[in-house]
């Protein structure tokens, strides 16, 4: 390597990471007890970590299937699709709010349907968990099928060579292989879930306890209660850095 | 007949048709490129043939309306690589057929042990499989295959990709355990042919070209590819004033017909290097331009395109042998054995 590039590097690095220590300069540490264990801030703190590992959960459930018809299937138009699964990648949070508001929400695509059945999902907290999961699906899917391409097929055949179906390939060999990829995904998900914002105030509104989420609450704060909103940013930089340690104990582990 | 194929795959302009007697091991030689791994993906259900059809023990596998896909034919296959699964214990490995085939835990489990000692590497039950290594590996893979109880071996060059040191053991591990059984064996060294086959076929370019018992193919070759395995020079062309492209012979078996096409065969060893052509010889000479050099076994190789020669280093020092040197190859008719193809 130039041994020049270490100084944009080290520029670099400097912009990542100085905001993270200005955050934890301006706490103000004799009340950040009471300012995080206030009856507003945990709601908010237990409702993100609840509705981060139900999305989390509804990643895995639906992305590891879109995965693998990705990774082990060819059909025309699988470009296409694979482009619009990780639309929500690139889109605004907010455009997807207002997208998931026109299909789900009373007056939306499949407002009357829900309507009929009695389900009411706008401005409730599983708007939020879908919210959540609308954004950090591709995540999953894209890491898992980097995986899936990687691991190849050839363990796969081998597998079936010695009499296992398609069903015991996938649950014995296939999921076991590409774990690593599926463990660092999921983690990508819940970490993208739990700072959701713009899509979860235009669809769920912001009702504490409710929808209210951590980034919605700091956000909240931020305009009454400035003292509160950096204490509670500072939770959710330790939950981050909490999480991100956690995925790599468990690759190295695998 | 135990497995009778046979298919057409012009995407890959491969055409054969095929036969393994119950209990025998055919091998297939061939060089790179010639078919072989396509025969093998549509005996074992990876490729389905535009046209054709793949039986084994009566059973269609494979026809214009059956395909039963690879988990329900009993074919096992071992490749290069022994592809054990990672996250398994190698206990683990090896008890993956019979757990597939729907055996408890605890018989799979004897089962994986009784197929470990019978290759030799029972102790390694309980390792990882990145803790063995790749002579050991191929033995699981070869355990972990049988413990499947397939009706039909393939095996896909199953040595290939090991230390030469550990390759003649393996082969008598191989030599024991596939008697008897019905297998199908990839090959391009001619010692596995020779020792783990009983009958061989020689494909090139997509056909089968040459068949027959092995000690036969390796003795009488009729095809360039089983001659060079044969390690013997083959000469081809019709049969015209009583030698083959000039080449004078003793004909082995009834003698050819004026213009059939026919071989002349004769060992590298019995080739004699000139720098001109000795007046007078009765013997053949072939001018020729060396291509390569190289020492063989306490012999020196001297190679002319598709002829070989083996000469003393003494004599290849004293003619100067090199690369592009024009020569003459010399060989006595006695030393030539001349047949119809």
């Amino acid at each position: 390597m130039p041994r020049w590039l270490s100084l944009p590097a080290a520029l670099g690095a400097a912009f990542l990471v100085l905001p993270v220590i200005a955050i934890v300069a301006r706490v103000d540490w004799a009340d950040f007890g009471t300012l995080i264990t206030s009856e507003a801030s945990r709601q908010a703190l237990w409702l993100s970590l609840r509705t981060s590992t139900i999305s989390t959960l509804l990643c895995i459930l639906l992305g590891t299937p879109m995965a693998m018809v990705l990774a082990r299937t060819s059909f025309p138009g699988q470009g296409v699709l694979r482009s619009l699964v990780l639309l929500p990648l690139v889109l605004p949070p907010v455009v997807g709010g207002l997208a998931l508001l026109y299909t789900f929400g009373r007056r939306g695509l499949l407002g009357e349907e829900l309507e009929a059945l009695g389900i009411h999902v706008a401005f409730s907290t599983a708007a939020v968990v879908m919210a959540q999961t609308f954004v950090a699906m591709p995540f999953l899917v894209v890491s898992l099928e980097g995986a899936l391409r990687t691991a190849g097929q050839r363990y796969d055949v081998v597998a079936a060579s010695l009499g296992a179906g398609p069903t015991t390939v996938f649950r014995r060999v296939t999921l076991p292989l590409v774990l690593p990829g599926l463990v660092s995904g999921a983690v990508l998900a819940f970490a993208r879930s739990l700072g959701e914002f713009g899509a979860t105030i235009t669809f769920a509104g912001s009702l504490q306890g409710v929808t209210r989420t951590l980034p919605l609450e700091i956000y909240q704060q931020r305009e009454t209660d400035v003292d509160a909103a950096v204490a509670l940013s500072l939770v959710l930089v330790v939950v981050a850095v909490i999480v991100i340690g956690f995925a790599r104990q468990g690759r190295s582990v695998l | 007949m135990s497995l009778e194929v046979e298919a057409s795959v012009p995407d890959r302009d491969v055409e054969v048709a095929l036969e393994v007697a119950e209990g025998e091991t055919l091998a297939v030689i061939g060089p790179n490129g010639a078919g072989k791994s396509t025969v093998l993906s549509v005996v074992g259900g990876l490729l389905r043939p535009a046209r054709g059809h793949v039986r084994l023990d009566g059973r269609v596998l494979t026809d214009d309306r059956t395909f039963v896909p690879p988990h329900g034919r009993r074919v096992a296959l071992l490749a290069q690589d022994p592809l054990l699964f990672p996250h398994l214990s190698v206990r683990d490995n090896v008890a993956f057929g019979p757990r597939s085939g729907g055996a408890g835990r605890r018989t799979s489990r004897e089962a994986a042990h009784r197929w470990l000692a019978e290759v030799g590497v029972e102790e390694l039950a309980g390792r990882r499989p990145r803790e063995v290594s790749g002579g050991e590996g191929q033995r699981v893979a070869l355990a972990r295959a049988l413990a499947a109880e397939p009706r039909l071996l393939l095996l896909d060059e199953p040595m290939a990709a090991l230390d030469v040191a550990v390759q003649p053991a393996l082969r008598q591990t191989l030599r024991r355990v596939l008697a008897g059984r019905t297998t199908v064996l990839v090959t391009h060294d001619v010692l596995d042919a020779l020792l783990l086959a009983d009958r061989v076929v020689v494909m090139e370019g997509g056909r089968i070209v040459e068949a027959g018992r092995t000690a036969d193919v390796l003795e009488r070759p009729r095809s360039a590819f089983a001659a060079r395995i044969a390690g013997l020079n083959m000469v081809r062309g019709p049969w015209l004033d009583g030698a083959v492209s000039g080449i004078r012979g003793i004909a082995t078996g009834p003698a050819p017909g004026a213009g059939e096409p026919a071989v002349a065969v004769f060992r590298p060893s019995a080739v004699a290097v000139y720098r001109e052509a000795p007046a007078g010889s009765p013997r053949n000479s072939l001018p020729v331009t060396i291509t390569e050099v190289e020492p063989h076994g306490d012999a020196v190789r001297v190679r002319a395109d598709h002829l070989a020669a083996d000469v003393t280093p003494l004599a290849a020092a004293e003619l100067e042998l090199a690369p592009g040197l024009h020569v003459v190859f010399s060989v006595k008719a006695t030393e030539v054995s001349v047949y119809r193809i």
